[in-house]
């Protein structure tokens, strides 16, 4: 296994998805280098969060090849997780459980070591260290979006996927994201990001990439202004189609 | 983090959960013990017909009480998407399975425990003579059924009406567990225990070890989308 500086830490080769006969992804091929920050833009049902879900493999693609970090994510998965933090509109924690309880499950399961220290850390870096012991039924929407972000970076991943992590956020803690983004591709860390918006926090990004109907129609590197009238350009074009 | 070691952290979630929301054990233990109450109102059987129908009571509440659980099993994980979080972590998703079915398992046999008090209570009945027989024969047919319970729980989870899909998948495959269960349950019954109770009980000891393999096997089937 190699995940040095050279290795693409995501590398996908002609994956194709069908769910029944409906084609979510078709002919994805993409080479993702390590601190890279990549977007991937278009319309719901694109095929964006298939396209995180696959590389997280969470789905299984019909066909083609997906390497995390090296690794052939369709034979040793486990492996290939192990770099991953996924962050979702859905937080993916416990109701019933505290801030901290939460924490300590996932960190069980990701085999953090010194776990105590690093909870207190993480829950410190989001500003949720008061609220530990709280059980989190009781967090606002922002607060639990900032202890999906510590669960999903608990492990020190390599590798961020993030599916429209700012729907739903106030503008406060959609700052503290994008700040978390900066400093996490800062450190040398792959963010790969998919909306449907050009929402804030995009700035950082390097490269980007337009899905339609499962296909990735365009690869864009330049500026977010550029990126910005490109995309709604396309949506444009898409909307014409239809009236 | 070896494959036990990632189950008991599923498992010790789930017990955690469950103590805190105590959504499942709640509804079956009033479930179980209201099926107890109706019948000693509805019958007032005497000690013959507690050797004759007892076992078949004891069971059917077990089955429908546990079922209400199974119904919850995956309920929990359905908010936020928790499945998801699951999933992602570097872990077997079998491991994900054997935590869950032990959960279901240890919900099972507290609220089983407390049918059973009340049985002998409002029945008249003496278990304590048999009672490591009824502790073994409960302790297998609740295993098979949560084995097969967990993984119909988790194919029925993302069906429309899954509550109703659930009882549909699994009261079929689990007639031989029942018919095993109530057998070995009705031979230590009778004084002295009847003649099938060897046969029946090694009857759930390969029933579980099928049931418990092949839903071990096919978990990462039932998950993958």
């Amino acid at each position: 296994m190699n995940s040095d500086r050279t290795t693409p830490v995501v590398h996908i080769e002609k994956v194709e998805k069908w769910f029944g006969r409906t084609s979510a992804l078709r002919d994805i091929n993409l080479t993702v280098q390590p601190g890279e920050f990549m977007v991937f833009l278009g319309r719901n049902g694109a095929g964006k969060s298939t396209l995180l879900r696959v590389i997280a493999r969470i789905i299984r693609p019909n066909s083609g090849k997906v390497e995390v970090c090296g690794v052939d994510i369709q034979r040793r998965p486990e492996a290939g997780r192990e770099r991953l933090g996924f962050v979702a509109h859905n937080t993916f924690l416990y109701r019933n459980l505290t801030a901290r309880e939460n924490l300590k499950f996932f960190a069980k399961l990701y085999q953090v070591p010194n776990p105590e220290e690093r909870i207190r850390e993480t829950l410190g870096w989001v500003g949720l260290e008061r609220s530990a012991n709280r059980q989190i039924q009781g967090f606002s929407r922002g607060m639990q979006q900032r202890l999906a972000i510590a669960r999903a970076t608990l492990h020190n991943p390599q590798i961020l996927l993030l599916d429209e992590p700012f729907s739903g956020l106030d503008l406060e803690v959609s700052e503290l994201l994008a700040e978390w983004l900066k400093e996490f591709v800062s450190h040398g860390k792959t963010i790969l990001m998919a909306t449907h918006d050009l929402v804030q926090g995009l700035d950082g990004a390097h490269r980007w990439a337009i899905l339609d109907y499962g296909k990735i129609v365009e690869e864009i590197t330049g500026s977010y202004v550029m990126v910005r009238d490109k995309y709604r350009q396309f949506l444009k074009e898409r909307k014409s189609e239809f009236f | 983090m070896n494959f036990f070691s990632q189950a008991a952290a599923i498992l010790w979630k789930d017990i955690l959960t469950e103590f805190r929301s105590k959504d499942a054990i709640t509804s079956m233990l009033i479930f179980g013990l209201l099926v107890i109450l109706m019948f000693y109102f509805a019958f007032e059987p005497d000690r013959l017909e507690i050797e004759k129908f007892g076992p078949g009571l004891l069971w059917v509440t077990f089955i429908f009480a546990g079922m209400l659980g199974m119904n919850r099993a995956f309920a929990g994980e359905r908010e936020n998407d928790s499945l998801q979080g699951l999933k992602l972590a570097p872990i077997s998703w079998a491991a994900i399975y054997l935590g869950k079915m032990l959960a279901n398992l240890a919900f099972m046999l507290l609220v089983e425990a407390v049918i059973l008090i009340c049985f002998a209570v409002f029945f008249n009945f003496d278990l304590v003579p048999r009672l490591g027989w009824m502790l073994m024969i409960t302790l297998l047919g609740t295993l098979g059924f949560a084995s097969v319970g967990t993984i119909l729980a988790a194919i029925s989870m993302n069906t429309r009406m899954s509550d109703v899909m659930l009882p549909i998948l699994l009261l079929p495959v689990i007639l031989p567990l029942v018919i095993g269960a109530v057998s070995s349950t009705a031979a230590i019954f009778t004084d002295p225990p009847g003649e099938g109770l060897a046969f029946w009980l090694k009857f759930l000891v390969v029933y579980n070890i099928v049931f418990l393999t092949v839903a071990l096997l096919l978990f990462d089937f039932v998950l993958e989308e």
